[in-house]
């Protein structure tokens, strides 16, 4: 049987990690990509490659994220191979820092939790002396923290670049400046039938919706629902430091350029991606004092950037019952989890590959029903 | 290394003048202009060296985006030469590298 056509509807992250999945199992795949007028979570993204204290109410979603940080060595290496471009992973541990010790026991009974939940989701708890020996420039407003061995960061910016080459280089085919309007299945051989608001039309076997925050207006027209919040992040960049931070921390992460990213906020304000005053002088209070030698530090740059959120703050992967062939993949974590997006997703839209075990905790049906209520958890 | 310049500035009678240092060499510039202008003109041409590759580096836009003229001013470390203006005195230096937090030590005037 020839390969059939997967159109993704998304470029950034997400898109281009499922995409580049597809590409490399044989699939025939095309991109229809909005270009750089979108939202893009992808270029605003914090850089985490992060495990800890995920999935606290969800333990499929604390594995698969594990399961993510485990595969990233195998796509960094394969991306690198292929395309010459680094996408900056290291994976040295990662560390959460507290200002309290009720935060401290919180997030030591989290962790234990999820741990147990989710069947080993390893970390360790340490006190102030222990974790100098790994960050000997911690303030005294350290309390405690944890560790996770398998936390770490990449250079998003560079991932989304070597994810687009490695599309080119498996054939794919990638359009941007395109604007989804409509999705349509018909009874043709190839059922559906993509337009866009520029009246370009393409048909396609199979298609997934990785459109961040545009899904919530496309899942339905494939007879799916994405309900979305969009929360805002704020990062703040400081001018290049000789290295003085060996591990990423949930404060602030030292780039392997030698840039500090301090971050990050995450504010419900709508489709606003600017940067506030207030938010800017909180997280830069919050780095010194996890810090104090960055009070030294120049910042040279802020950000805002949307990321698109469920209301668990859990991603929603499903496959449409009504529209078969259709698929719909929505999550903030599009550098933890490209990873497992490229292989692991990439061959089951493709359809060279069955549903992933116990992938039922993903779909979006979570979110219908009266009773449903939530608060989200990321 | 100071050479001979690439630029200069046409000299008009009853021009006010400071005398900044670049690596202790005195130089002496008219008042007004930038750090950068200025070490351009005393034919500086390497004013830092690159973080992540050790290369010389000159300034590119002198208009406060590229951060290609960092130099050390008055011991604070990565100014930007073209927005700082001179000052009679001033003691300027290269850029070597990036910052090393744990080595500064210059209080309030930081920035």
């Amino acid at each position: 049987m020839a390969s059939q056509q997967l159109t993704v509807v998304g470029g950034g992250l997400v898109g281009a990690a499922i995409a580049y999945g597809a590409a490399r199992v044989g699939v025939r795949v095309r991109v229809l990509d909005q270009g750089d007028v979108a939202f893009r979570a992808s270029r605003g993204n914090f850089g985490l490659v992060w495990v800890s204290s995920k999935g606290g109410g969800m333990p499929r979603y604390a594995q698969w994220t594990y399961d993510a940080a485990k595969l990233w060595p195998t796509l960094h290496r394969e991306l690198l191979s292929l395309t010459g471009v680094d996408s900056g992973l290291l994976q040295p541990g990662g560390f959460w820092l507290g200002f309290s010790e009720a935060e401290v026991a919180a997030r030591a009974e989290l962790l234990e939790k999820i741990d147990r939940e989710a069947g080993g989701i390893p970390f360790k708890m340490m006190e102030p002396p222990e974790l100098r020996q790994y960050l000997p420039d911690l303030g005294p407003a350290v309390v405690g923290g944890s560790f996770g061995p398998i936390d770490g960061h990449a250079n998003p910016l560079m991932l989304l670049r070597a994810l687009h080459k490695g599309l080119r280089e498996k054939g794919a085919d990638v359009i941007t400046g395109i604007d989804v309007e409509k999705i349509n299945r018909t009874e043709a051989s190839s059922p559906f039938d993509i337009l866009s608001k520029d009246g370009q039309r393409w048909s396609s076997d199979r298609v997934v919706l990785a459109a961040g925050i545009g899904n919530a207006r496309l899942a339905p027209q494939v007879g799916l629902s994405a309900p979305i919040i969009v929360t805002r992040g704020q990062v703040l960049i400081t001018e290049r430091l000789k290295r003085f931070l060996d591990y990423p921390t949930n404060k602030c992460r030292q780039t392997r350029e030698g840039s500090v990213q301090i971050g990050s906020t995450s504010e419900d304000v709508g489709l606003d991606d600017g940067t506030t005053t207030e938010k800017i002088e909180w997280l830069a209070r919050r780095a010194v004092a996890t810090f104090p030698a960055l009070a030294r530090a120049r910042l040279v740059r802020a950000w805002g950037a949307l990321r698109p959120l469920t209301p668990d703050g859990y991603p929603i992967y499903q496959a449409s019952e009504a529209c078969p062939g259709a698929y719909l993949a929505t999550c903030h974590s599009g550098v933890t989890l490209a990873s497992a997006h490229s292989l692991i997703l990439g061959p089951w839209v493709g359809g060279v590959a069955g549903t992933p075990p116990e992938f039922d905790a993903f779909s979006g049906d979570r979110f219908a029903g009266p009773k449903a209520s939530f608060s989200h958890d990321h | 290394m100071t050479i001979e310049p690439l630029f200069s500035i046409p000299r008009s009678t009853g021009m006010k003048t400071v005398t900044i240092t670049f690596e202790g060499e005195p130089l002496t510039v008219p008042a007004g202009i930038n750090v950068a202008a200025a070490l351009l003109v005393g034919g500086a041409h390497e004013f830092r060296t690159s973080v992540v590759g050790q290369v010389p580096r000159a300034p590119y836009c002198m208009m406060g985006v590229c951060f290609e003229c960092l130099v050390e001013i008055d011991g604070v470390p990565a100014r930007q030469s073209c927005l700082v203006e001179v000052r009679n005195g001033m003691r300027v230096r290269r850029q070597a590298g990036a910052v090393d937090l744990v080595d500064i030590n210059c209080g309030e005037n930081h920035g």
